[in-house]
Order: C-alpha cells, then sequence, then structure tokens
C-alpha cells in the first residue's frame, strides 16, 4: 500500500545538481531512515516524495500509483516539518482537525477521528490551547497527530526531534518508533543523527552529495559499510582509520576499527600509546590515545571504570577478526 | 537599581519634554475650548463675550452637520476598506518572485511621498477633468460619456484619490506581514490539502490580521481629518464636506472662531467614538 519507488530521479536548482539520478526503493511498512552530513541533499530528497518540489527528471511512483506529476494533496503523504509548521491561530484541535476539514469529511468522523488522535499522542488535555501554549515535545505531537488523522499511505519526517532537547528526544524517538509498531504505515524520516537513524531504521539510507552510498538495516551498515564514508558516518564514536604499514599488513590501503573493537592493557599488545584524553560517561569510558608509532589518534572505548588515567601509557589490541579493510579508492575489500 | 535619589533625578531631567509636549497638546486644546464659549468674529467687532453652549447647539442644528459626519464616515470607511482589500492583494502579488522587483517595489510605494494637495491636484486637472482628463479620453474611446467627476461623483473622486495615496502605506506593512509568514506553514497546508483560495482564507489572512489592525488604526487617525484633498478638488462643494471641512468653513469663511471651535471639539468626540469602537474590535485581534 505505502510502497514508494524512484526512477532515476534528478533535481538541479539552477545549474546546480543537487541530486543526480538516483534510484531507491522503499517497500510497505518500511521504516526508512535518510542519514547524511548537513547540505547533502536530504531535504531535498524528502521534499521531493511529498511534491513539493518538482522533480528535474525522473519519475516516482507511490502506492503503485504514478505520482510524479500529482500535487502534495494528491499523493496521500503527510509530512511532519522541522518547525512543526503548526497554525498559530488554531487551537491544536483545528490544527489536527484542518486536512480533515480540507478533506470535507463530516464533523462526527473528524471528531472522532481527532480524539483518538489525541488519545494517542496524550494530548487530550491541551486541544482547546493554542501552539504558543505549548511546550515543544507537544507541540511536535500536535504536528504528528495532525499527520496521523489523515491515514496517509506514509508519513515524510524532517528532523523532526532537532529543537528538542537531549531527554525529550530520546522519549519522542520511542513513541514515534512505537507509532510506526502500531501503524505499520511507510515511514521516511530525515536525520543527521546516527544514533537515531540506528535506533529507529529498519532501514537506512546512507547519503552524500545526493548520492547514496549504502541502503541496508542498522547492523548491516555498523558490520559491513560498503566504503570508508559509511564506515566512519555509522557508529559512535567514531570509527578509527589507520594507513600506512599496518594497514598494509592486511593487504588493504586503509583498515577501520570501531572503537569498541580495541582491547587495552597496561602490559601487552600491538600498538603503544599515551592517553591523550579520557571522557568519562559512566557506563563507558572513551579514551583518546596518542599512537607515536601510527603518527595518528586513536579513539578507543571500555565498559565503566578502568584505571586509567590521562598521561598514562597503554597497549592497544585491534581484534582482529572486526578489523575493516578498504582499498585506495575507500571502497570495502 | 533605581534609588530614590535618581529616580527624583530622572524625574527632573524628563520634565522640559513632558512639560513641552503637554503644552503643545493642551494649549490648543484649551483654546478651542475657551473659544467654543464665546462669541468670537474676528471682522465682525471681535470678542463679543461669553455665549455658554449657544455655539454647541447651533453648530449641531446647522443643516450641514450630520451630512458632514455621514460624509466623513463614509470617506473614511470607503478608503479602509478599499486600500486594505487592494493591498493584500498588492502585497500577495509582490511577494511572488518576478524580474526587476526592487524597482517595481520602490514604484509602487512611490504615491505616499507625493503631497497630498499635489496628488489631489494632478488626479483633479490630469485624469478627472470632464474635457481633457484622460479618463474623460478613456470614456469617449468606449463611446460613453464623459464624467464630471468633481460635481457628479465628488465622494467617490475623493475616495479614489485618498485611497491612491494610502494604498502604498497598506501595501508596505501588508507586504512585511506576508513575508514574516513561515513557508513551511503554507507547505504543511499544501500537503493538508488546501486550495490556494483555502490556505489564503485559513493561514494568510489570520497571519495578516495584526497587520491589518495596524493599518486599520493608524489610517483612521489620518484619514478623519483628511482636508487638501477636498480643498483643491470640490472645495466641500456637491456633498463632500466632511467635519474637518465645515469646520474650516465656519472658521475661516464665515469668519466664526466660537462656531468652529465648538464644531472642532465635535470632532474630537467623533475621533474618540470611532477610535473606542476600533480599539473595541483590534483590541480583540491584538490580545491573540
Ligand atoms: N531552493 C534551493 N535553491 C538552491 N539550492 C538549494 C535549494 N534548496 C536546497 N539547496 C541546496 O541543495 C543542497 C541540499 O540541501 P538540503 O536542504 O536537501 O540538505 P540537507 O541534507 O537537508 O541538509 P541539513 O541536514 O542541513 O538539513 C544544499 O547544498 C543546498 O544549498
Ligand atoms: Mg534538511
Amino acid at each position: 500500500m505505502g510502497k514508494i519507488v524512484l526512477n532515476q530521479v534528478t533535481k538541479s536548482f539552477g545549474d546546480t545538481q543537487v541530486i543526480p539520478p538516483l534510484d531507491l526503493t522503499i517497500e510497505d511498512g518500511e521504516f526508512t531512515v535518510f542519514v547524511g552530513p548537513s547540505g547533502c541533499g536530504k531535504s531535498t530528497l524528502l521534499r521531493l516524495i511529498a511534491g513539493l518540489e518538482d522533480v528535474s527528471s525522473g519519475s516516482i511512483e507511490i502506492a503503485g500509483r504514478e505520482a510524479t506529476q500529482l500535487k502534495p494533496a494528491q499523493r496521500e503523504l503527510a509530512m511532519v516539518f522541522q518547525s512543526y509548521a503548526l497554525y498559530p491561530h488554531m487551537s491544536v484541535r483545528k490544527n489536527i482537525a484542518f486536512p480533515l476539514k480540507m478533506a470535507k469529511m463530516d464533523k462526527a468522523e473528524i471528531d472522532r477521528r481527532v480524539e483518538s488522535a489525541a488519545d494517542i499522542l496524550n494530548l487530550t488535555d491541551y486541544l482547546e490551547r493554542r501552539p504558543g501554549q505549548l511546550s515543544g515535545g507537544q507541540r511536535q505531537r500536535v504536528a504528528i497527530g495532525r499527520a496521523i488523522v489523515r491515514e496517509p499511505s506514509a508519513f515524510l519526517f524532517d528532523e523532526p526531534l532537532s529543537n528538542l532537547d537531549a531527554a525529550l528526544r530520546v522519549g519522542m524517538r520511542l513513541e514515534i518508533s512505537e507509532l510506526h509498531k502500531r501503524l505499520s504505515t511507510t515511514m521516511i524520516y530525515v536525520t543527521h543523527d546516527q544514533v537515531e537513524a540506528m535506533t529507529m531504521a529498519t532501514k537506512i539510507v546512507v547519503l552524500r552529495a545526493g548520492v547514496i552510498e549504502q541502503v541496508g538495516s542498522p547492523l548491516e551498515l555498523y558490520n559491513t559499510p560498503r566504503n570508508r564514508f559509511v564506515a566512519g558516518f555509522i557508529g559512535s564514536p567514531k570509527m578509527n582509520f589507520i594507513e600506512g604499514a599496518l594497514a598494509a599488513e592486511h593487504d588493504a590501503h586503509c583498515i577501520g576499527i570501531r572503537p569498541e573493537h580495541i582491547d587495552v592493557s597496561a602490559t601487552e599488545g600491538s600498538i603503544q600509546g599515551t592517553i591523550n584524553v579520557s571522557e568519562h560517561l559512566g557506563s563507558d569510558t572513551f579514551f583518546h590515545v596518542n599512537c607515536e608509532a601510527l603518527n595518528t589518534t586513536l579513539t578507543v572505548r571500555v565498559d565503566g571504570e578502568v584505571g586509567f588515567n590521562r598521561g598514562d601509557t597503554v597497549f592497544l589490541t585491534p581484534k582482529s577478526d572486526l578489523i575493516h579493510r578498504f582499498d585506495e579508492q575507500g571502497l570495502r575489500l | 537599581m533605581a534609588t530614590q535619589h535618581s529616580r527624583t533625578a530622572a524625574r527632573a531631567m524628563m520634565a522640559p519634554a513632558v512639560v513641552l509636549l503637554l503644552g503643545w497638546m493642551l494649549v490648543p486644546l484649551i483654546m478651542t475650548l475657551y473659544f467654543s464659549f464665546k462669541k468670537y468674529l474676528p471682522l465682525r467687532g471681535g470678542d463679543l463675550g461669553w455665549v455658554g453652549f449657544d455655539n454647541y447647539v447651533r453648530f449641531v442644528s446647522s443643516s450641514s452637520f450630520w451630512p458632514s459626519v455621514q460624509t466623513t464616515l463614509l470617506i473614511v470607511g470607503a478608503v479602509l476598506v478599499i486600500t486594505i482589500a487592494l493591498g493584500v492583494l498588492l502585497a500577495l502579488l509582490l511577494d511572488q518572485p518576478m524580474f526587476g522587483q526592487g524597482i517595481v517595489r520602490i514604484l509602487v510605494i512611490a504615491p505616499f511621498f507625493v503631497m497630498p494637495t499635489v496628488s489631489a491636484l494632478i488626479w483633479k486637472n490630469m485624469f478627472m477633468d470632464a474635457n481633457y482628463g484622460l479618463f474623460a479620453y478613456l470614456w469617449e474611446f468606449f463611446g460613453a460619456e464623459p464624467v464630471a467627476w468633481m460635481s457628479q461623483a465628488s465622494i467617490q473622486s475623493i475616495i479614489m484619490i485618498v485611497s491612491w495615496q494610502w494604498l502604498p502605506f497598506a501595501t508596505l506593512i501588508l507586504l512585511t506581514a506576508i513575508q514574516s509568514l513561515d513557508s513551511e506553514q503554507l507547505e504543511a497546508s499544501e500537503m493538508d490539502g488546501a486550495t490556494t483560495l483555502k490556505r489564503f482564507w485559513h493561514i494568510v489572512l489570520p497571519h495578516l490580521s495584526r497587520a491589518i489592525t495596524v493599518v486599520l488604526l493608524i489610517q483612521t487617525i489620518f484619514l478623519l481629518s483628511i482636508f487638501a484633498e477636498i480643498f483643491v478638488t470640490t472645495g466641500g462643494a456637491f456633498g463632500s464636506k466632511t467635519l474637518t471641512y465645515l469646520i474650516f468653513q465656519r472658521v475661516l469663511e464665515s469668519q466664526n472662531v466660537g462656531l468652529g471651535s465648538a464644531g472642532g471639539v465635535y470632532a474630537i468626540i467623533l475621533a474618540n467614538i470611532v477610535a473606542i469602537f476600533l480599539m473595541r474590535i483590534v483590541g480583540k485581534n491584538l490580545d491573540k
């Protein structure tokens, strides 16, 4: 029902091509996350799907229908904007009811749907307030409410959580995931936060400069990144990359080791270094270890409290079966 | 932190400005009140003593009084409606990206810089003259009888001229308001299935309500006292006499300062009634 297919889609603003020819299939019911650095075209891609921008060439198919020329309203998609885009002069109830009113639905049905959306999103007590009288998280929920009442074939989210504080973000992340489970409608979610991507997605699309670098499940991307860009982008803290002699030992131009795949010891190991900075997060500790022999700094992640401090000399041993190897072009070997 | 001392000093320093402004406002007001209770005919005997409320009674019982109040309200109301309706449309238009936007915007604002006397004269002679005005040619071109604007449609003419002068002001304020509308709101409503017309009605117009309120208030203040446009066109004839103009005639043409002053006090009362009325409507709007 909510399958979305992009076929050789491109987008140019004037002379600059922001999206080179791109193919992508999003299956019905999938929670797809677009991630990538700022300016890589995530929002543009989402807006192309929504119909808020016209494609320069190529075609878009939504729910089995050719949708390239359809107006946004006819595509039966709902979008949640980064700024929420609530209508400030309308009460929460009117905001949520707006798309239904535009669809000329009858009054009783509108009321029923608004009540049930408010119930799902814990907004029942706020229905008569205006958006200006709500907190950021509540506004976000109203925006989601306005999207779900229409029962669209897919939801589009453009960085919906970026205006919220860290604690609220975690809460809303869970709520959106639960909503997806409950509605099992296709969702496309744009973020530049790879933690959001990893925790929510069933499928992640990594973009760089409008090009899809890799598509896959979160763990596929984590375990077998197709190239150095994806390897560096997915995972926190970032993967360590080592070039030169050590890489050559593994028959590669460059090797990548995730911080959590390195053992630390005070006495023995393959790489010697000094702890430059240590970050204690309670459950984890990150060491930034200066390795003179490799002429680089490696990030290492260890459990909780370990007896090392800044300035200590330590020995690092990468887990050999978890080393990623890349060639000159940065492609996985 | 303001101490007792510094507060006293602040008051002392502000005093000259406050006194000056107060004097500026109070002196004419008190003089108007003073003369309104006197029989004062500068060329026919000067100050002829106190007459109580005589002037007030005479001013209202004059046959020109109620028509002049009506004319005033008609002109103010019509100009407000025209400038706000056209102002919203023009602002929407100017908000669209187009070639030569900067120049077009300056041109639209230009009428506001023309002095009322000048613009009224230009309209009267260049456009509305029944013999050689541009409108006369236009009417003749379509085979119609040219209109003698000043005599046959005096109020309409004045409304047209004044609207032309104030349209730029309304457009400018409404344009800045439209530009401050969040484009994501429009996009959201587009996705919600609102047509262009519905988007205008449900999103753009409510967003503009504050700006419209401001335009309404400011214009009313100035429109209640328009004078030059009438003076140089109809000279108050053909039913185009407003309250302001009537007062002018009483004071200068009939040389009756007392009677004119009483009219001035009525004008103050009318302005306040209109202001209270507007504030009521508008206050609701500004609270949101
Ligand atoms: N209307 C436009 N006109 C010209 N260029 C545009 C326009 N909109 C976007 N771009 C360009 O397209 C590129 C992609 O923009 P886009 O907004 O899709 O990035 P993004 O991935 O969403 O970034 P962010 O994470 O910062 O939101 C950027 O280089 C941007 O400058
Ligand atoms: Mg973006």
